[in-house]
């Protein structure tokens, strides 16, 4: 028995109850704490709506280079023969002078002519992949530290909570761009686009794992003293015994809920270092530094502001508002 | 007003073939109608009432406001209201970029063999206090501008040519300065290390504004430039503080030439945004951007589509050149083969569309800029008919460098200059053309020649092999044009202004035209310094650069004046 609900006694077990009444009365009998959560997160609309828009930024993110050599150009390709140089490098054609067309779907850069369609699936590439990994670094990291902090206490505890306190209270933005500044060229045998993917994904991961820390310590202090662990204890488990099958899966909730909504904020970091041009090459596309691009010439093409903003929003809403949704679902104290 | 005069020249340059299509009627009510270009043609406005208020804004704050320490073109227009010089350019468009003189009589008189400079002062010159200005004053400001740690933002230029090796200003130095005599209150004689024939050019510098040495405070003299010009300081100037100008009681239009009193007021506004200056230009509740760097890339769109707007415009060509560099201290660099692979694969054309297309610029093949005389049209390394790179040279000398499927190297640019930036990209997307790989770095530009493109040890340690440049005339000939990037003398290692040509022959020649008073003999010269530099394929010119100017229409007698990179002449503009 892993879930504390059903071997905390009775009155816990009640919960779920109350939260399926309506529904036909046998359906209550022997459903796990998983099968309860997926039933409530069925029934919110608007968080099962951002979990779609999640897979599919996904699917798309994974399928990039299919659908830009079906449906868009090469990223870095230059067409200024779309644009008019004398008017700031206005596109010629489309809605608005957006240079939208049947060929350039999100039409096209002022100035480069670069088709905006397959710059933005790029970004999204880049901002996931970045965005997920550093997610999981500080996940891992955080939960690691965390539970060992909280379940043995004492000079751990405090060593572990001290340097929490110390990487919260890290400028990391401008530690980002000093490091960004320092390391050039080629490192770690890496050079490049992949250098830098890497140094950004490590800043941000590495860098962040002090809140979930903070989150999964103190989860785990309630924890370590409720009866189960006492039970568990009492039977002479070894701490690791504890720590990984007793502990543990009951922070898979707040891990899972913290992991959904740390990534939008890594994506919203990532873009903002990519805006200040401590990101990756000038000729990359991610959505920071696209947004960066178009920041002067707004009043040209105001759809060349609008693809990578619009692109980060929803991103960002969607991880939201699904993270909010599963925090409502796991939460057995909700409604 | 070299490079770092043009802060945010990137990124208000435009440009047009636009035919100069006249004021098109339907001007407002109010406004006279004017004429696309008309303030490069002539002067707009013309009107000699005085009273009224005209307004400047600047979107950064001057390097220094102390005429003996400041580099930038703007400055060196705009000081003039209150510093006046040895020897200044006429007052009007035709003579605008003639010598003339302002506090002496004449121009200089040199002796035969070029060493020896003397000035006689024009009587009666006082400084807002009414005291009055003596050769002393002068003597005192060029020396104190040669303290190049109290002073390090203004040109080098008298401690180079003077000659007092190792002079540390009247700061540090006891020793009196042997350089220059004094040998009455109206006389000044320059003794120089070397003949120099173009001295003229140099006692026009703002250096030569005269410091009374009661009142100066060493670095802190800024804060109260005394005048000896039409306009004076209003109280106090406090860097990055909005100042006023007002009438200097003690200047008199008999001692004075070029200049005049037809404004009660000049009000200046410091660290003001960008797209606002372009907005209140055009709402005409601001006279002049001052740094002369154009309108925004949205302005000029703005601009250009309405021909009520369009009518108050100018497209001035600049002496300012849009350049790279390309480091022969960086392999594969160090053959000239590969250098000149990568001159032939330039795509101009793109790069003259980064900087707004015809109205940002003609296309360049010289250091020269057609404006300054010397200049010799040719082309070392033609791009092709339509700009876009001739690739089977630039193959041809790839093969011929022994990198026949290219290589890997790295583009510098200044962070802050989006069309430089741009136009780096562009290369970019050129040399790929060919295999040549690069990667774009952007640094501040404020660090820019001190830690990277100016730096040799930087530069060779992170292989930067290709380097974003821009360049001015400091003024308009040869040696104000070319010395400070092709004389391999100007290579200090920090802070470099020439960015890789070492080789003697190019002192030798500089000095043979120094030496040379011939003046047509002399610009002749220029002109094969020119092309002897680009035989070494080290820059790579790409655009003439042309800059977009708003003139509110109730701005009075405006013109755009060349010796100052194309801005409008600040000592005529007035606003009754």
């Amino acid at each position: 028995m892993t879930v504390p609900i059903e071997v905390s006694g009775s009155e816990t077990q009640a919960d779920p109850e109350a939260v399926l009444a309506g529904l036909d009365r046998k359906a209550i009998e022997g459903r796990s704490l998983s099968q309860i959560a997926w039933l409530r997160l069925r029934r919110d609309k608007v968080a099962l709506a951002g979990g779609g828009v999640v897979v599919l930024l996904i699917l798309v993110a994974v399928f990039e280079p299919f659908l830009v050599s079906w449906f868009g150009h090469p990223p870095n390709e230059f067409h200024q023969n779309l644009v008019d140089p004398n008017l700031g490098g206005r596109p010629l054609y489309g809605i608005g002078h957006s240079g939208i067309s049947r060929h350039f779907l999100l039409g096209v850069e002022p100035v480069n002519g670069r088709d905006l369609f397959s710059r933005v699936l790029h970004g999204a590439q880049i901002s996931l992949l970045i965005a997920f990994l550093s997610t999981l670094i500080s996940v891992l990291i955080g939960t690691v530290l965390g539970t060992v902090a909280g379940y043995f206490g004492g000079w751990v505890d405090s060593l572990i909570a001290r340097t929490m306190d110390v990487f919260l209270a890290f400028p990391l933005l401008l530690f980002a761009i000093a490091l960004a500044g320092v390391v050039q060229g080629k490192a770690f045998g890496l050079q490049g686009d992949t250098l830098r993917i890497v140094l950004l994904i490590f800043i941000i991961g590495f860098f962040n794992w002090a809140y979930i820390g903070r989150i999964i310590r103190g989860q785990t202090l309630t924890l370590r003293e409720r009866e189960f662990v006492d039970a568990a204890r009492a039977m002479g488990a070894r701490p690791a015994y504890v720590l990984f099958r007793e502990i543990l899966p009951n922070l898979i909730a707040p891990i899972l809920v913290y992991s959904t909504l740390l990534i939008p904020t890594n994506i919203l970091f990532e873009a903002a270092l990519s805006y200040l041009g401590v990101g990756l090459e000038e000729k990359t596309a991610t959505w920071g530094s696209m947004l960066a691009h178009a920041a002067p010439d707004y009043a040209l093409d105001l759809e060349f502001v609008l693809v990578p903003g619009l692109a980060i929003f929803i991103t960002v809403m969607a991880f939201n508002l699904f993270g909010d949704g599963l925090r409502d679902a796991l939460d057995p104290r909700a409604r | 007003m070299r490079n770092v005069a043009y802060l945010l020249a990137a990124g208000g340059m435009l440009a047009v073939s636009l035919a100069a299509c006249g004021g098109s009627g339907g001007t407002s009510s109010g406004s006279p109608a004017s004429s696309f270009n008309a303030a490069v043609n002539g002067v707009v406005n013309v009107s000699t009432k005085t009273g009224g208020i005209v307004k400047y804004a600047n979107s950064g704050d001057w390097d220094d406001m102390d005429p003996g320490d400041t580099y930038y073109a703007y400055t060196w227009n705009f000081d003039r209201l209150f510093a006046r010089t040895l020897v200044t350019f006429g007052d009007t468009p035709q003579t605008a970029t003639t010598l003339v003189p302002d506090l002496a009589t004449n121009l200089g008189t040199p002796s035969k063999d070029l060493k020896t400079w003397t000035y006689t002062l024009r009587p009666g010159v006082k400084f807002e206090d009414g005291t009055p200005v003596t050769s002393k004053d002068v003597k005192y400001a060029v020396e104190r501008s040669m303290d190049s740690t109290t002073f390090p933002n203004g040109p080098t230029y008298f401690a180079q040519v003077l000659d007092a090796k190792g002079y540390a200003g009247p700061y540090k130095d006891k020793t009196p300065l042997k350089a220059i005599d004094t040998p009455n209150d109206s006389t000044i004689v320059f003794h120089l290390a070397a003949p120099f024939a173009e001295f003229d050019y140099l006692a026009m510098l703002p250096d030569t504004a005269p410091v009374p040495q009661a009142k100066d405070t060493g670095a802190n003299y800024k804060s109260h430039v005394i005048s000896t010009g039409p306009y004076m300081f209003q109280g106090n100037y406090t860097p990055g503080k909005d100042f006023t100008l007002v009438k200097n009681p003690n200047w008199s239009q008999s001692t004075d030439s070029v200049r005049h009193q037809y404004a009660d007021q000049i009000q200046v506004q410091i660290n003001a945004a960008a797209p606002d200056i372009d907005n209140r230009l055009l709402a005409g509740t601001l006279g002049v951007d001052i740094t002369g760097s154009g309108v925004l890339p949205a302005t000029q769109a703005k601009i250009l589509l309405d021909s009520k707007l369009k009518q108050y415009t100018d497209d001035a060509l600049t002496t300012r050149l849009w350049m790279s560099a390309i480091s022969p201290t960086v392999a594969p660099f160090d053959n000239i083969h590969c250098r000149k692979a990568v001159e032939y694969a330039t795509d101009k054309t793109a790069m003259q569309t980064a900087f707004g297309g015809q109205l940002g610029g003609d296309i360049a093949t010289t250091l020269l800029p057609p404006s300054i005389p010397g200049y010799t049209k040719f082309d070392d390394y033609p791009v092709g008919p339509a700009g876009h790179g001739d690739l089977t040279m630039a193959k041809q000398e790839l093969t011929a460098c022994g990198k026949p499927n290219g290589f890997t190297t790295t583009i510098i640019a200044r962070a802050e200059r989006p069309k430089e930036v741009a136009a780096a990209l562009a290369w970019q997307q050129g040399l790929a053309q060919i295999g040549i790989k690069t990667d774009i770095k952007k640094f501040p530009q404020g660090d820019y020649f001190k830690l990277y493109a100016g730096n040799k040890a930087a530069v060779k340690k992170n292989g930067y092999g290709l380097m974003m440049y821009g360049w001015g005339a400091d003024w308009n000939d040869g040696y104000g044009d070319l010395s400070q990037i092709v004389d391999p003398r100007a290579i200090h290692g920090v802070g470099d202004t020439n960015l890789g040509v070492t080789d003697p022959a190019v002192s030798a020649l500089i000095d043979k035209a120094l030496q040379t008073t011939d003046t047509s003999a002399r610009n002749t010269i220029w002109g094969q310094v020119d092309k002897m530099v680009m035989d070494e394929a080290i820059y790579v010119p790409f655009l003439n650069a042309k800059g977009l100017y708003y003139r509110p229409p109730n701005l009075k007698n405006v013109w755009v004046n060349p010796a100052f990179n194309g801005q409008y002449d600040y000592l005529s503009i007035s606003a009754n």
